[in-house]
C-alpha cells in the first residue's frame, strides 16, 4: 500500500499539500524546505520540477521555476538530491512538472528513477487522458507511481468520473479555471467542492489554487479532504529569510498550530 | 484525394506528431473547437461569408506572378504567389477571418491573440474591428520595443496591447500569456493561434484556412501552364502557417517537390538560430508535440533570427512531420542572405518583401532548378514592417 494510500487511509480531512519548486530558492534548499514541512506539519508535499514555459502556472511560480533553472537544477540532479531522502521524510511526496522535460530525460526511465527513490506520484498537468490511457499510463502504473489528473468546475461529471477513475492517490480539485495564484470567489468553490462531494468518487480530492493562508484553507476543507498552498507559499519563501524558518512559520500558520 | 500528408488523424497526429498536449483547464475550450471546428467551417454560411471576405475585404484571388528577372537569374521559371498583396501586407489574415467567423458561430464576445512581429496581431485587431469584438492581443515586452510601428496600427484598430514580461520577453512568452489568459476566461474567449501550431485542432484549422494559398495556386497554374502542379513549391517556416497554405493542395502529389526554409540567424550551429528542424527534438511546446529547440535536459531554448515572424523554438507538427518522413526538403537561410534578398528582389522585380519572406528566395540557388521547370515561390509578406531594419542596413553599406 502506498503512502498516499496510507495517508488518506489515516486522515481524510484537513489534509495540507505544500507545493515547492525543487531548487527554490537555492540549489541546495530542497530536501531542507521538505523537512521544514514535514516537521512543520504538512501531510504531503508537491515538489515541482522547473520548466521554462509552465502554461498551468501563474507568475509567481513560474519566477520560481526560472530562478531554480538558473540556479542549476534538472530533473538529473533533482533525482539526485532525492537519493536517501526518505531517510528523513516518511510523508508522501508528488512529483509536479510538465511533459516536454521529462521526456527528454526518457518517460520510462524517469518513473523508474522518481520509484526508485521514494516518490509516490506524479502530476504531469499536460498529460492528457488520451495520451495516458493509450502509453503513458501503463509505464507509471508499471512502476508503482500514483498519477493525478486535475478537474475544474468546468469540468462535466462524465468527465470528472473518468478522470477520477484514471486517478490514483487523489483527485487535484483546480479551484476554478485559472492559473495558480489568483484571487476566488469562495462561496463557488464551496458549491463546487459540494458537487464533487456529491459524485461519492474512489479518490479523496485535494482542492488547489487560491488556497493561500488559514483563512482560505478553513473554508474549503470542510468540503474536501484537503488543500494544496502553492503560490503563497513561494511568494513567502521568495520573501523571508532564511527558507526553513519562513517555511515551519507558514506551516503552523495555516495549520494554527 | 486521400490527402494524408495534410490532414492529421482523428486525435491531431501527423505521423508521431500532433496531439492536445493541454491541462484540464483548457479541455472544454479546446474539445468544443475539435467537435465544431469541421463542421461549422465546412457549413454552407460559413463557406460564403468565408470566400465573400476574402473576395472583398481580403483582395483575394491574389495574383500569381511570372517573376521575369528573377527566372532569367535562375535560368527556370519562377512565379511568386502573391500573399504581400492581401490587406494588412500578409497571408496571416486569411487564417483570422475563418476564425472570427468561428468565433462568432461559437458566441464568444472576446478575441485574444499572440504575435511576435505583430503581423499576426495587426491581422486579429483588423477582423475584430471589422466584426466589433474585443481584441486582446499578447506581445513580448521586447516585440513590443522593436515592432512600434505595428503597435501602433493595433492599437489604432481598438485592440488592446498586453506586454508579456516573463520569460524571454518574445513570441514564445506571448504564446505563453495567451494561453494563461484563455484558461483564466473560459467562457467567453476565443484564441486565435497565428500559426500552425498548438494543440489539435488547431494546426488542422488554420492549415486549412491557409490552403486558399495553393487552392488558387493550382487553378492560376492550370490557366497559365496547362497544368496545376509546379515542380517545387518553396515557402519559409518559423510556426509555418504560409508554407503550409502554400504546400497543402501540392502535399499528395508526389511529382511536386516542396521545400521548406527555416531561419539559420548568424549561422546553424552559431548558437544563434531558429533553425528547429536541424537544431531541435521531437518534444512538446505549446500543446502539441513536434520539433522542439531544447536543452538536453528540455528546457525550450530561446531562438534567434532577425525576422521576429520566424523567430520561433518549434514548428508545426505537420511540418515536422513533412521533415521527419522525408516528403519536405528543409534548408535554411542566415540573417544575411535573407537580407542580401530582400534587397535583390526589390531591385529585381519592384517588390519589398518581408524579412520573413526574403528567407525563401534565399535558398534558390541551392535547389537545383532546371530549364523547364516551374517554381513557385510563396511571397508571403511585404516589407513595410521591416523598413526601419532596411533602412539602417542601407546606412551601413
Amino acid at each position: 500500500m502506498g503512502r498516499l494510500h496510507e495517508l488518506f487511509a489515516r486522515k481524510n480531512r484537513d489534509v495540507l499539500n505544500v507545493y515547492i519548486t525543487a531548487g527554490f530558492p537555492k540549489m541546495d534548499s530542497t530536501i531542507t524546505v521538505m523537512e521544514a514541512l514535514q516537521s512543520s506539519g504538512a501531510d504531503l508535499i508537491e515538489l515541482g520540477m522547473p520548466y521554462s514555459d509552465p502554461l498551468a502556472d501563474g507568475p509567481v511560480i513560474q519566477e520560481s521555476s526560472l530562478q531554480a533553472l538558473a540556479n542549476g537544477m534538472t530533473i538529473e540532479k533533482l533525482f539526485e538530491q532525492l537519493k536517501g531522502f526518505r531517510n528523513k521524510i516518511d510523508v508522501p511526496v508528488v512529483l509536479m512538472g510538465y511533459m516536454n522535460p521529462v521526456l527528454q530525460f526518457g518517460f520510462e526511465k524517469f518513473c523508474e528513477t522518481a520509484a526508485s527513490v521514494g516518490v509516490d506520484g506524479l502530476i504531469l498537468p499536460d498529460l492528457p487522458a488520451f495520451e495516458f490511457e493509450s502509453h503513458y499510463g501503463e509505464i507509471i502504473q508499471k512502476n508503482g507511481l500514483d498519477f493525478i489528473f486535475l478537474v475544474t468546475p468546468e469540468t462535466s461529471e462524465e468527465r470528472v468520473r473518468k478522470l477520477d477513475a484514471l486517478s490514483s492517490g487523489f483527485l487535484y480539485a483546480v479551484s476554478s479555471s485559472s492559473t495558480t495564484g489568483k484571487e476566488k470567489d469562495f462561496n463557488a468553490v464551496v458549491n463546487y467542492l459540494k458537487r464533487l462531494e456529491g459524485y461519492g468518487l474512489k479518490n479523496p480530492i485535494l482542492v488547489g489554487f487560491g488556497i493561500k493562508d488559514r483563512e482560505t484553507f478553513e473554508a474549503v476543507t470542510p468540503y474536501a479532504a484537503g488543500a494544496i498552498i502553492g503560490s503563497a507559499f513561494i511568494k513567502a519563501v521568495s520573501e523571508g529569510e532564511d527558507p526553513v524558518k519562513t517555511t515551519i512559520a507558514f506551516v503552523k500558520n495555516v495549520l494554527n498550530k | 484525394m486521400i490527402n494524408t500528408f495534410a490532414k492529421p488523424d482523428q486525435q491531431g497526429y501527423y505521423g508521431e506528431f500532433g496531439g492536445a498536449y493541454i491541462p484540464e483547464m483548457l479541455y472544454g475550450n479546446v474539445e468544443e473547437l475539435k467537435k465544431r471546428y469541421l463542421e461549422i467551417s465546412s457549413g454552407q454560411a460559413f463557406q460564403k461569408d468565408f470566400h465573400q471576405l476574402l473576395k472583398d475585404y481580403v483582395g483575394r484571388p491574389t495574383p500569381l506572378f511570372l517573376a521575369e528577372r528573377l527566372s532569367q537569374l535562375f535560368g527556370s521559371k519562377i512565379y511568386l504567389k502573391r500573399e504581400d498583396l492581401c490587406h494588412t501586407g500578409a497571408h496571416k489574415i486569411n487564417n483570422t477571418i475563418g476564425q472570427i467567423l468561428l468565433a462568432i458561430q461559437l458566441g464568444k464576445k472576446r478575441i485574444i491573440a499572440e504575435t511576435g512581429a505583430g503581423q499576426h496581431g495587426v491581422a486579429t485587431a483588423t477582423v475584430c474591428a471589422l466584426k466589433g469584438l474585443e481584441c486582446i492581443v499578447y506581445m513580448g515586452e521586447k516585440d513590443i520595443q522593436r515592432q512600434a510601428p505595428n503597435v501602433a496600427r493595433m492599437k489604432m484598430l481598438g485592440a488592446k496591447v498586453v506586454p508579456a514580461t516573463s520569460g524571454s520577453k518574445t513570441l514564445k512568452d506571448a504564446t505563453n500569456e495567451a494561453i494563461r489568459d484563455w484558461i483564466n476566461n473560459p467562457n467567453d474567449t476565443h484564441y486565435i493561434i497565428g500559426s500552425v501550431v498548438g494543440p489539435h485542432p488547431y494546426p488542422d484549422m488554420v492549415a486549412r484556412f491557409q490552403s486558399v494559398i495553393s487552392e488558387e495556386t493550382r487553378q492560376q497554374l492550370s490557366e497559365k501552364e496547362g497544368s496545376p502542379l509546379p515542380t517545387r513549391v518553396i515557402a519559409c517556416v518559423g510556426g509555418g502557417s504560409n508554407a503550409a497554405g502554400a504546400f497543402y493542395h501540392f502535399l499528395d502529389e508526389p511529382s511536386v517537390e516542396i521545400v521548406a526554409v527555416e531561419a539559420a540567424g548568424h549561422g546553424v550551429n552559431s548558437g544563434f538560430s531558429a533553425a528547429t528542424t536541424q537544431l531541435g527534438v521531437p518534444g512538446i511546446l505549446h500543446g502539441s508535440k513536434s520539433i522542439v529547440m531544447q536543452t538536453a535536459d528540455g528546457q525550450v531554448v530561446e531562438p534567434h533570427s532577425i525576422s521576429a515572424g520566424l523567430d520561433y523554438p518549434g514548428i508545426g507538427p505537420m511540418h515536422a512531420h513533412l521533415f521527419a518522413s522525408g516528403r519536405g526538403r528543409f534548408l535554411s537561410a542566415t540573417d544575411e542572405e535573407a537580407m542580401h534578398w530582400a534587397f535583390k528582389l526589390s531591385a529585381l522585380e519592384g517588390i519589398i518583401p518581408a524579412l520573413e519572406t526574403a528567407h525563401a528566395f534565399a535558398v534558390l540557388d541551392r535547389l537545383g532548378m532546371k530549364k523547364d521547370d516551374i517554381n513557385v515561390v510563396c511571397l508571403s509578406g511585404r516589407g513595410d514592417k521591416d523598413l526601419a531594419t532596411y533602412m539602417n542596413a542601407m546606412d551601413e553599406q
